[in-house]
């Protein structure tokens, strides 16, 4: 776990003072509305439907049970008690007072967090793979270059009014858990032939109105040279990104109308005028942040096994979450532990401040008090003695956070929607809330196996819907909510774009459409094939068929 | 407009001329590049200083090589929001080594001095009623750099690992 020098510090309680300044001289009337929101957007707080907004960074997902218990604490003292973990692996609290706002951030700065670059066209929280550190197939811990991007990219005085915001997101393990193709920057470790480990940089992916896949822009970079080939791509972007058009000033666009081949002698070009310069990492500062994510004090395993011992109770629900939201740990006697947030009746993503005090005290007991947020909008416990497993799934189990659900039809992301968020079209949590209703039976959901739906409030596709295997996207006719449904997306290494399977279906409809494709899957599927496997073997035809009867089928 | 130097307001030496208006017998004038390129002996016989003026979507590389003669090169925000001129402010310093002025003109609010001057811009043409104490206060209350750019600040990894 990185822990702040007295640098990051200082940066990041000056940040608050600057902040309180403005948000006083916003008050006082000093300056508009029009000229507040720059400012305000640079921190994080965002103005929405029925209140202000503010999105709290956690660089990686990483927290420590302390920052937890603070984000409880904040969310009880200015908030209505609870808050909501987004796709970034960040924190929004929906109902702060504007003039709250520099004491929040005040108190989050005294636990080494902040909202500094959680909206705005510039660099957003930078993401990684949640079991970093502890995925048995991992290169290397993705964090330690997390933390190097977020050092750099924080108040970058060259890159804070880009064309538009921009997301990096790095993974260490080939199976990729963080969507790194989906990202303006994807970063993936690779361990060359001779053993050396550098990075594959993927430029260009992206969601929202035009859903792209990244491209490799450059197969292996040095360790040393990350931080000058991402200044060298970032400078192009600032001088080549469109500024006509926000729906068309992502990076993903320019890659479209150069052609990666042309944007890569660009690229290469400037970096090669400024790589050996002062970006050069210096290995005593990558050695520094590398000592900081060491393995925690983990213990020699006891001789026999406990995990395969306590999956022999006599308890299915025990071996079901066993089997479903455990993963298996790089050290021998350890497990990755996930805690869903998407048990049946809950909001996803969302967690109320008792549950975060519940969660960081167990984070003490049984994982070196730390944890991790993922971007499926679900916790993870990182390192868990396979001995423990039983008491945690005991205590996480009268918490309600034990749904072994985890990558299952009910484990949807799902953005705010219209229940909040001023772009939405439509609502999302209500359709969330009643497709985990219709398949609650963990039965039949443990039978459909993996299927991972997404689902979001409008055209900018938060809540992932275009990488869903089933993505339903709210759009609004005559002023009805409708859902338009893709299917085939996914956001891992094998990285594809849900395709619109036909027209939209209404609020009421929704559901049973879901079913239909569900079932149809279950009556197309080859023993062990998953719904995407399915999906991509056979493609739409009997989704279509079923979802869309031929009026003359329909008869017969 | 004020011109803003080190923080104070200065005297502009400077005279900006649009592109239809006669450049004047004396004096220091800036000018589009349009003109610099169409007109650029003349101006240079005039034997007084000059200078260019660069739109967001012009680039650096659109005077590289003619730095030793221009005195000013003034980059535009067209709004505050386009910010093409950082990026090309910190390639005539960095890449083209240019020691002359590098002035930011248009939108400059007082909240992007600071961003501004990392990237090497040292003149600032500012708002009526914005000085000296908006200056101090929007280049001093952040005191940490992580990354090196223009200006001589120590970028945090070099101050933490000082030989």
């Amino acid at each position: 776990m990185y822990r702040y020098d007295e640098l990051d510090q200082r940066l990041v309680d000056e940040r608050v003072e600057q902040f309180r300044d403005q948000v006083a001289r916003r008050l006082a009337g000093e300056i508009t509305e029009d000229e507040f929101k720059p400012l305000r957007l640079m921190n994080g707080l965002y103005l929405q439907l029925h209140a202000y907004m503010l999105r709290i960074g956690i660089p990686y997902g990483m927290l420590t049970s302390t920052q937890l218990r603070t984000l409880a604490e904040i969310s009880r003292k200015y908030d209505r008690g609870y808050g909501h973990f987004t796709t970034r692996q960040c924190l929004q609290l929906n109902w702060p007072k504007l003039e709250e706002t520099p004491d929040i951030l005040a108190q989050l700065a005294k636990v080494q967090m902040h909202a500094i670059q959680t909206s705005g066209n510039s660099f957003r929280n930078v993401t990684a793979d949640q079991y970093a550190g502890a995925a048995a197939d991992e290169i290397e811990d993705s964090r330690i270059w997390a933390e190097i991007i977020r050092q750099w990219s924080t108040l970058h005085p060259e890159f804070s009014f880009l064309p538009r915001k921009f997301k990096i997101a790095v993974t260490g393990s080939p199976h990729d858990r963080a969507a790194v193709r989906f990202h303006d920057i994807g970063i993936v470790l690779h361990k060359a032939p001779d053993g050396e480990i550098g990075f594959e940089i993927l430029i260009g992916g992206g969601l929202g109105r035009t859903p792209m896949i990244g491209q490799t822009l450059r197969k292996f970079l040095p360790k040393k040279h990350l931080l000058s080939y991402l200044e060298a791509m970032l400078r192009i972007y600032n001088l080549m990104g469109r500024r006509d058009n926000k729906y068309k000033a992502r990076i993903k666009i320019l890659v479209f109308e150069l052609g990666i081949d042309e944007l890569q002698k660009l690229i290469e070009d400037e970096w090669n005028e400024i790589k050996d310069g002062p970006l050069a990492l210096p290995q005593a500062e990558i050695d520094r942040i590398t000592e900081q994510f060491a393995a925690p004090p983990f213990q020699a395993p006891a001789p026999a096994s406990p995990g395969t011992q306590v999956r022999k109770l006599d308890n299915p629900a025990f071996d079901d979450w066993v089997r479903v939201n455990v993963a298996e740990h790089k050290q021998p006697g350890y497990a990755i532990v996930n805690l869903s947030l998407k048990g049946l009746g809950r909001v996803p993503g969302d967690l109320t401040a008792a549950e975060m005090d519940s969660v960081a005290d167990l984070s003490d007991q049984f994982s070196f008090g730390e944890l991790r947020v993922t971007h499926e909008q679900n916790l993870v416990f990182a390192h868990v003695l396979e001995a423990d497993l039983l008491p945690l799934w005991q205590s996480l189990s009268s918490l309600e956070l034990t749904t072994p659900n985890l990558n299952m039809i009910s484990d949807i992301i799902c953005c705010p929607g219209l229940d909040y968020c001023s772009l939405a079209n439509a609502r999302s949590i209500p359709v969330a809330g009643r497709i985990s209703t219709r398949f609650q039976d963990l039965k039949r959901q443990h039978d459909i196996g993996e299927l991972r739906l997404k689902i979001s409030g409008c055209i900018n596709a938060c809540g992932h819907h275009h990488a869903g295997h089933i993505g339903i996207l709210g759009v609004d006719r005559s002023g009805e909510e409708y859902y338009q449904i893709t299917l085939g997306g996914d956001a891992g290494e094998n990285a594809s774009i849900g395709k619109v399977i036909g027209p939209a279906f209404s609020s009421d409809d929704v559901i049973d459409a879901v079913e239909t494709i569900v079932a149809t899957y279950l009556e197309i599927r080859e023993p062990g094939e998953t719904f995407l496997a399915s999906y991509r073997r056979i493609g739409e035809k009997p989704f279509k068929e079923r979802l869309y009867p031929e009026p003359n089928h329909a008869a017969a | 407009m004020p011109l803003l130097k080190g923080g104070k307001p200065v005297n502009d030496p400077w005279v900006h001329v649009a592109d239809e208006v006669a450049i004047p017998a004396t004096g220091a004038v800036i000018v589009g590049l349009k003109r610099w390129r169409r007109e650029r002996e003349s101006l240079l016989k005039r034997g007084h200083p000059v200078g260019v003026r660069l739109k967001s979507n012009h680039t650096a590389g659109d005077v590289a090589d003619d730095l030793d003669h221009l005195g000013v090169i003034a980059l535009a925000f067209p709004v505050f929001t386009d910010g093409r001129a950082y990026s090309n402010a910190r390639r005539l310093r960095e890449r083209h080594g240019y020691q002359g002025e590098v002035r930011a003109i248009g939108n400059v609010l007082a909240d992007q001095y600071l961003f501004m001057q990392r990237c090497g811009f040292d003149a600032f043409e500012v708002r009526e009623g914005d000085g000296e104490k908006g200056w101090d206060k929007a280049t001093g209350m952040i005191s940490v750099f992580y990354q090196p750019a223009a200006d001589d600040q120590q970028s945090v990894a070099s101050l933490r690992h000082r030989d």
